[in-house]
């Protein structure tokens, strides 16, 4: 069946096997691999990007359930960063993924495009003042990481929160 | 200024958090094929024949293989193990365990393999299961190997004194459980292997890429030198992507036999049941002291087991035997262990590998001892660690620690955590009176006061590069000025590009933005022994140091005949990342300059290669305090603290020590609460996936408050020990002693990991029912090991 999804503003088009998911829509049709695959239950989030700008599971459901919205993975947070290579790369990554950089939330980088993606869309749709240690721990659990033990994570996205003024107790 | 000892950040970052990491499952292989295994559903079974026709005849499939089509293997168990107990590729005759892998497809596409491994037909004989170590050990259990006759595949076996408690005043004996966990990194195994030039080349997701070097040349019969092997990013790996997995070997002889592209990456329930379990310990411990908590003599027999195979799980007891005292003094300790298949996947490394199940039983066994006594944990602490001025130190089981202030990290984590306050809040919690639930309405909020507090200690001391060994290291400058540093290290989350950058930038004056750090290629590198057992920094960093240093004496010897001076003269001005004659800093040699010349002069890189080999381990160390809040109505347990002071020798990188540790804490957290690989007495795996097995989330976690002390070590110039697994070491008994703190007043005096809800009510309910019968029932051998949880 024909799928056209809208990946990081590029449209993406293809005949694909109706069971194909649209985490390998991401992969395998589009090419981009920063989306991880991790369990095959829906339980790690490795595979979260935002769908009509909402964080979801891409390994829950079928490229057919995404035809014709919008998905953005962790290639189209920032791209004029590109593959964060450049000199001056990093004064060029969104906030959220600055903040993981700056407060080591990542290590090993399997989780860390779902879970950027994760608390990307978890500061969009807080209220100003509403994010605590309590509510990212909550909003995150359906994200796994091995490596971090979530702490530096958790340090990363109540700083981005911070920035985007939703972080509760928050002045600015 | 030194940039040694900095809170720099990660120079790996920006590709990660960008287009993320390049990992095996990710790289291009146009035309690859791809591996579906079919595997065992049984635990226990004679295969009697296996048919692949119908397989052979699906759609897109280009061949179906079992053990015999292979031409390699098998597998053979490590020097110490009983050597009969070999593995074939794929199973022959006779599967061990659910999830064995039986016969290999190979097909166009993933999806065409995994239909036509449902078409493959293996008739199977069921033979009786043994699951549970203990049975495994006994006359009469089924046994795995028939024409072994035993279970038993390694036993360490110092004897038993009989007098050996004479003089105590109290024994203290205690089976513990330190069960099995899955590893569980994110990214699961996955291998591409193709035949280029005559040559095998392997893209492996491990830690050790020269081990997969050597290992598939050997069970595939060819020379290492046609062996290449490539390690990309990879996804975490936890000491079980430290060894070579059988599945790995197919992948290669299949592209090797087809002389065709072969790719395989499993699904994470295919995990579950593929990738090596840890721990799986049951432990008796007796602990003998005079009346004043003096201890005189500690007893640890381990029963370890191996799973189905004895892999790098066999050993984990003679680990565990290194380290059995911990951090103490203590005159007389015997430790003995057995080491017995059962149908379980095998047990390999996880972090920590056998150290860790030495300070749970310890720990466990000095709180037993406290709770017997009457006496505050710390303090029973106190009047036995090994006195601060005695190091270097060979213990009763001959392990030679270097250095060590262990009371001064325990005062130091008392003080962070506020010890006192908390014993007092304990105190305040226990004389409460217990509300009356009886008029909150169904599922109303449970009162607070029926929580009760648990406060647990841990103070570790940890081998790490235990297996001893050297690493290589080289630094090289490009012409262009850039520095390339080559390392046998085969880092996975851990740093080194950053770690080692700063060294090299400290040694040399150059940037960091100016060094590259290449790793995970055998045709590069030319040795490695990986990243495993914490040895990386003490080890590979050390070696990248000392090549560094011998590339600014090079260059110190070349910028002197360049500049027509004695090399004595001649400064490295780390500044500016010139040298120049003293006193006259404006003629100088650029590192660019003499890259340069070096080639222009000889065709010599200026460069160096450093083999670096320790005088021995070097023994980290700390105190960790955990804070939980148990719910006596439900045995919830919650983490509400946890304090760690740890100490690996002089830090390079404060931001990346923190995050071991983190990362250390919460799985050791997580075996303490929840974490367990469960199976049914019939071998069935009932923790296969990720929905079922209890992967620790961020939401059952607090933020940890961390702080380091620096005691250097004499084993390295750099004064530095290991810390990538001393975070699992030290938090996993402080979290099991805190909870059987919480319930230490009802006559509760162990709980068994992980201390789920069921298990806290169970031990809650039976002391409120009597205190003396809870008392026997947790001296009594804890539930079926392998089916105690939730």
């Amino acid at each position: 069946m024909k799928v056209e999804v809208r990946i990081n503003g590029r449209s993406v088009a293809a005949e694909v096997e109706p069971r194909m998911l649209l985490v390998q829509f991401i992969r395998e049709v589009a090419g981009l691999k920063g989306t991880n695959i991790g369990c095959d239950t829906t339980s790690c989030g490795a595979c979260t990007v935002l769908l009509d700008g909402q964080s979801v599971k891409s390994c829950t459901m079928l490229a057919a359930q995404a035809d014709g919205l919008d998905v953005m993975t962790i290639e189209g947070l920032a791209p004029d960063a590109g593959d964060g290579s450049a000199p001056g790369a990093t004064a060029l990554l969104h906030p959220v993924q600055r903040a993981f950089h700056e407060h080591h939330g990542l290590q090993c980088g399997f989780c860390t495009p779902g879970m950027v993606m994760a608390v990307t869309s978890l500061i969009a749709e807080a209220e100003p003042g509403s994010l605590d240690e309590a509510a990212v721990r909550v909003g995150l659990e359906g994200n796994l990481c091995r490596c971090t033990g979530y702490h530096n994570i958790v340090e990363a996205a109540l700083a981005a929160a911070r920035e985007a003024g939703v972080a509760a107790g928050a002045t600015e | 200024m030194s940039i040694l000892g900095n809170r720099v950040l990660r120079r790996e970052d920006p590709k990660f958090l960008t287009v993320g990491g390049t990992y095996v499952g990710d790289l291009e292989l146009p035309g690859a094929l791809h591996v579906v295994f079919v595997r065992s559903p049984l635990a226990h079974g004679v295969i009697r024949s296996i048919d692949t026709d119908e397989a052979r005849a699906a759609p897109g499939v280009v061949g179906v293989f079992t053990n015999a089509d292979l031409g390699a293997g098998p597998m053979t168990p490590m020097g110490m193990v009983n050597q009969s107990m070999v593995r074939p590729l794929l199973a022959e005759g006779r599967v061990r365990y659910v999830g064995e892998p039986v016969a290999a497809v190979l097909a166009e596409t993933h999806a065409a393999g995994v239909d036509a491994a449902e078409l493959v037909a293996v008739d199977y004989e069921p033979l009786p299961v043994v699951v549970d170590p203990v049975t495994a050990a006994e006359t009469g259990a089924p046994i795995l190997f028939d024409d072994v006759g035993t279970n038993i595949a390694f036993e360490l076996n110092f004897g038993e004194d009989p007098s050996f408690f004479d003089g105590c005043d109290v024994v203290v004996r205690q089976r513990i459980l330190n069960q099995r966990v899955a590893p569980c990194p994110l990214e699961v195994r996955s291998a591409v292997a193709e035949m280029v030039d005559g040559r095998l080349r392997f893209h492996a997701s491990t830690q050790a890429p020269h081990d997969v070097r050597s290992t598939l040349a050997r069970y595939l019969g060819m020379e290492e030198s046609a062996v290449h092997v490539v390690s990309p990013d990879v996804g975490g790996g936890f000491g079980a992507k430290g060894g070579v997995y059988a599945e790995e070997v197919v992948v290669a002889a299949l592209a090797r036999n087809l002389n065709r592209p072969v790719r395989w990456t499993e699904t994470r329930s295919e995990s579950m049941l593929g990738f090596g379990h840890g721990r799986a310990q049951m432990q008796d411990v007796a602990i003998g002291a005079t009346s004043d908590g003096k201890i005189q003599a500690y007893r640890l027999n381990v029963l370890q087991d191996c799973g189905a195979y004895p892999d790098m799980g066999a050993v984990l007891p003679f680990l565990t035997r290194l380290m059995a005292p911990g951090v103490y003094a203590i005159p007389k300790v015997e430790c003995s262990s057995r080491s017995v298949v059962t149908n379980t996947v095998p047990v390999t490394a996880y972090r920590g590998a056998g150290r860790p199940e030495a300070t749970a039983a310890i720990e466990r066994a000095i709180d037993c001892l406290a709770a017997e006594l009457r006496l505050d944990p710390a303090e029973v602490r106190r009047r036995n660690y090994i006195a601060t001025d005695a190091f270097p130190v060979t213990t009763a089981v001959g392990t030679e620690y270097d250095t060590g202030d262990y009371a001064m990290a325990l005062e130091r984590a008392l003080e962070v955590a506020g010890y006192e306050e908390l014993r007092a809040e304990q105190a305040r919690r226990r004389s409460a009176v217990a509300p009356d639930l009886s008029s909150e309405g169904a599922g109303g909020g449970l009162a607070p006061r029926s929580k009760q507090l648990g406060i647990g200690l841990s103070s570790y001391v940890e081998i790490t590069a235990p297996m001893g060994g050297g690493e290589f290291g080289a630094v090289e400058v490009k012409p262009d000025g850039k520095v390339v540093v080559r390392t046998g290290t085969s880092p996975h989350g851990q740093g080194h590009a950053t770690a080692w950058s700063m060294l090299v930038a400290d040694a040399m004056g150059v940037s960091l933005e100016d060094i590259e750090v290449v790793h995970g290629d055998t045709d590069v590198v030319p040795r490695g022994g990986g990243t495993m057992g914490s040895r990386s920094l003490q080890l590979g960093g050390v070696a990248v140091s000392q090549a560094a240093v011998e590339v600014v004496d090079r260059g110190r010897q070349l910028a002197a005949d360049l500049l027509e001076a004695a090399p004595d003269d001649v400064v490295l001005d780390k500044t500016m990342g010139r040298f120049h004659v003293a006193g006259t800093p404006s003629i100088s040699r650029t590192w660019a300059e003499l890259g340069a010349a070096s080639l222009d002069r000889d065709g010599q890189a200026l460069q160096a290669e450093v083999d670096f080999e320790a005088p021995g381990p070097t023994f980290p160390f700390g105190t960790h305090v955990s804070v939980v809040e148990v719910d006596l109505d439900t045995g919830q347990v919650e983490l509400v603290r946890h304090i760690s002071v740890d100490d690996a020798g002089r830090v390079l990188n404060p931001l990346l020590f923190g995050g071991q540790v983190h990362g250390g804490i919460a799985q050791g957290a997580a075996q303490a609460l929840f974490e367990e690989f469960r199976y049914d007495a019939d071998g069935n795996p009932l923790t296969a996936n990720l929905a079922d097995y209890s992967f620790v989330s961020a939401a059952e976690l607090p933020s940890y408050e961390w702080t380091y002390t620096e005691t250097p070590t004499g084993k390295n110039a750099l004064g530095v020990k290991g810390i990538g697994e001393a975070g699992t070491i030290g938090s996993t008994p402080a979290v099991q002693n805190a909870v059987c703190d919480a319930l230490s007043h009802l006559g509760v005096r162990h709980v068994d990991m992980p201390a789920t809800p069921v298990r806290v009510w169970e031990a809650v309910s039976a002391a409120s029912s009597s205190v003396p019968a809870a008392a026997a029932a947790a001296r009594s051998e804890p539930a079926n090991a392998t089916n105690g949880g939730a």
